[in-house]
């Protein structure tokens, strides 16, 4: 299941940032990022801890702002209006490291949640989506147990069936497997694999570069809070230009 | 015995009993109370004390005990060292139900058993959700229609009913229910609002001594009074219904109260943070004493002259507001226990602050919090005694009162025992219920 390099040029810009710069306090986490992403296009984003990854991928759906430059989500500028934020989460489902599930909602609840009170979707359709999407995820048998009644990789599987009930046309992963024991890392893996091959735009923090081979269209390499190399996935894991990227792939690949 | 398959080959997996111990009540006594030769020696002076104690306690409240006597020196005579619960008979209805006219007592024993009522189905979470209001609003009317005989409703309690009706209606129905259900909820909300915003201009109006520029409409719809029974004011309620109904009410009001104050405490907007984080230290500086004090000495000063407010009413203010502000800071307790991943979830999912505090971290910080919750309910049951600094008399108060009583005089510990027993029954309820809830809510969350 190789990837090829797919032309994308035909497809229309989903995510734009221009020149993005934040801050925590003094400490500049972003510099000067620029990214333009396609409908359908796949992006890994790797680099070493506290690259400003995760920082990135949050300002997208805004759980962190940023003070300068753009982020356009869908021909949405995000600023400080409340509406125009609720309809780029509704837009975008993003999954985290520590699957975040609520724990005193069975499955089917977390599931169902979001599209009843946000979509104001009938419970019943609600629920037979959810039902639907946790069997495309290999679970449909847990959808009455809690949250801590399941394996961690089937409560990341949930999770991504929790993101995708509200009908997201792009996806966020922060590091969703690194969380998971190893054998665990597969199941979760194949789920975002299948969502790829379906088309979903999807950005996402991982260092599996298996997966990143595999699936990305691009493979973004960051460091110090800097895009420092992008480039697709064959000729970035081949032939990486900067010495930052060479360095850090060959530390990641020896193990 | 059980198969496993294992790869191909099938291994039979023997399972093997834990190791034999000594079972039933002489297993037990041998390995806990007697498993050393000084546990043994402990163990039999304890009983030995214990039985003692209990055997004395049983021959004073049982054995030598007195239950019919005219006075306390017809008791004496009977049996000198035996309790005379015949001071208890004589006195129970003043202790259960104060200065309440005597003919009329029964009503505030069926308040008593409403309140109860109304606590016990509050219990069941089957019942937490819209029939928890309606529980209490039935319960609320039968009460105090008990209590006072009649009950006078001004308009604009009328307007305030309607506009939160068609609030709530369009609130949590608008999407479910049918047109004309929407049609009704705006219809009331709408006639509660503009009632109320003339009755408001109308008492500012009259404030300021403008008098005939507007119609004194509350003059032309002052309200209407249901009576069907003789009325009795607050001044002459006493014993338990007082103790209950100024507990459960004040902490109904106060739990929510809470809830808002620790919620507005974590807000970003400094206003709103600033007037919660005032309340809540301002009240927790302040013995209840004081407060009530205030609430009955210097409230009054400030209202305008010929206006007052109940001294019950206030009492139960003082109270709600003392139980708010430390309910509020437990409540916070639980609000800093639930992990950012949680909030971020929520967010990510595009709910709303409303739904992400409604559905998500509420109901886990509460959950978290019940424990710490249920022993400040338990502390306020009893406090609500302090309330005698006012002059009303609640169930131990009125028990104080009866003491007084000459032809009694010399067996207080009687009504003691018996105001300990009722107190007792009803904190130890309440904390087997908040043991219960715990393990309730436990079955579903197994981090
Ligand atoms: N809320 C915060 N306040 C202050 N500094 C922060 C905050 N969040 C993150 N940082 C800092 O910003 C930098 C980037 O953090 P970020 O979480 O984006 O890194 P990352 O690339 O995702 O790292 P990792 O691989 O460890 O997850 C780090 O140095 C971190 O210490
Ligand atoms: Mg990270």
């Amino acid at each position: 299941m190789a990837s090829t390099a797919r032309d994308l040029s035909a497809q229309p810009e989903v995510i734009r940032l221009t020149e993005v710069n934040k801050w925590y306090g003094q400490f500049h986490v972003l510099t000067d990022i620029n990214l333009s992403v396609k409908l359908g296009e796949k992006i890994v984003i790797c680099g070493p801890s506290g690259s400003g990854k995760s920082t990135l991928i949050r300002c997208i759906n805004r759980l962190e702002e940023h003070q300068q430059g753009e982020i356009k989500v869908e021909d949405v500028v995000l600023t400080n209006d409340v509406k125009n934020i609720e309809a780029i989460r509704r837009e975008v489902g993003m999954v985290f490291q520590s699957f975040n599930l609520f724990p005193h909602l069975t499955i089917l609840e977390n599931l169902t949640l979001a599209p009843i009170w946000v979509k104001k979707m009938p419970k019943k359709d609600a629920e037979e989506i959810a039902m639907g999407l946790l069997k495309r995820v290999r679970i449909p048998e847990q959808a009455m147990k809690y949250p801590g009644q399941l394996s961690g990789g089937q409560q990341q599987r949930v999770a991504i069936a929790r993101a995708l009930c509200m009908r997201p046309k792009i996806m966020l992963f922060d590091e969703p497997t690194s969380a998971l024991d190893p054998e665990m890392v597969k199941e979760v893996l194949d789920v975002m694999v299948e969502l790829a091959g379906e088309g979903m735009t999807m950005l996402c923090v991982t260092h599996e570069m298996g997966f990143a081979q595999a699936v990305a269209d691009r493979v973004i390499f960051m460091d110090r809070g800097e895009i420092v190399e992008q480039n697709e996935p064959k000729a970035f894991f081949t032939n990486p230009q900067n010495e930052r990227t060479k360095l850090f792939l060959g530390q990641i690949l020896r193990h | 015995m059980a198969d496993i398959t294992n790869g191909s080959a099938t291994v039979t997996r023997v399972y093997r009993p834990p190791p034999s111990q000594a079972t039933g009540a002489i297993g037990w006594m041998r390995r806990n109370l007697f498993n050393s030769v000084l546990n043994s020696i402990i163990t039999i002076l304890l009983v030995l004390v214990i039985g003692m104690i209990v055997w004395n306690f049983l021959d004073w409240a049982v054995f030598k005990s007195v239950t019919s006597a005219k006075s306390g020196q017809e008791c004496g005579k009977i049996s000198p060292d035996g309790a005379c619960w015949a001071f208890v008979v004589d006195k129970y209805r003043l202790i259960f139900f104060g200065t309440y006219p005597y003919e009329e007592q029964w009503r505030p024993l069926f308040a008593c058993i409403s309140v109860i009522a109304m606590l016990v189905l509050s219990c069941d979470r089957r019942f937490w959700n819209a029939w928890l209001a309606a529980i209490w609003g039935i319960g609320s009317i039968v009460t105090f229609l008990l209590m006072f005989g009649q009950i006078f409703v001004p308009l604009s309690v009328l307007l305030i009913v309607a506009l939160v009706a068609g609030g709530v209606g369009l609130l949590l129905r608008r999407r479910a229910a049918s047109a004309i259900e929407v049609v009704a909820y705006w219809v009331l909300a709408t006639v509660g609002a503009v009632g109320l915003a003339v009755l408001l201009w109308d008492w500012v109006m009259g404030l300021i001594g403008a008098p005939d520029l507007m119609v004194r409409l509350s003059a032309f719809v002052p309200g209407f009074t249901i009576a069907p029974l003789s009325y009795v004011e607050t001044s002459k309620w006493g014993g338990l219904p007082v103790t209950l109904i100024l507990a459960s009410y004040g902490l109904a009001f106060a739990f929510p109260l809470g809830i808002l104050a620790a919620l507005g405490r974590r807000s970003k907007l400094p206003l709103i943070k600033g007037l919660c984080v005032g309340y809540i230290e301002l009240i927790r500086g302040v013995p209840l004493i004081s407060l009530l004090i205030m609430a009955s000495v210097m409230l009054p000063l400030f209202l305008p002259t010929g206006m007052t407010i109940d001294k019950f009413l206030r009492a139960l203010v003082a109270v709600t507001l003392f139980a708010g502000a430390y309910i509020a800071e437990i409540i916070r307790g639980g609000l800093q226990s639930i992990p950012k991943g949680q909030y971020e979830a929520a967010d990510a999912m595009g709910l709303s602050y409303m739904q992400k505090t409604a559905f998500i971290i509420l109901p886990q910080a509460l959950q978290v919090v019940i424990p710490p919750l249920v022993n400040t309910f338990i502390g306020f049951f009893k406090d609500t005694s302090l309330v005698l600094i006012i002059g009303i008399f609640d169930l131990l108060n009125a028990g104080e009162q009866a003491i007084v009583d000459r032809v009694w005089s010399g067996y207080a510990n009687e009504i003691h025992v018996f105001l300990a027993i009722i107190y007792f029954c009803m904190c130890y309820s309440m904390s087997r219920y908040s043991k219960y809830l715990e393990r309730e809510m436990n079955k579903s969350v197994r981090r």
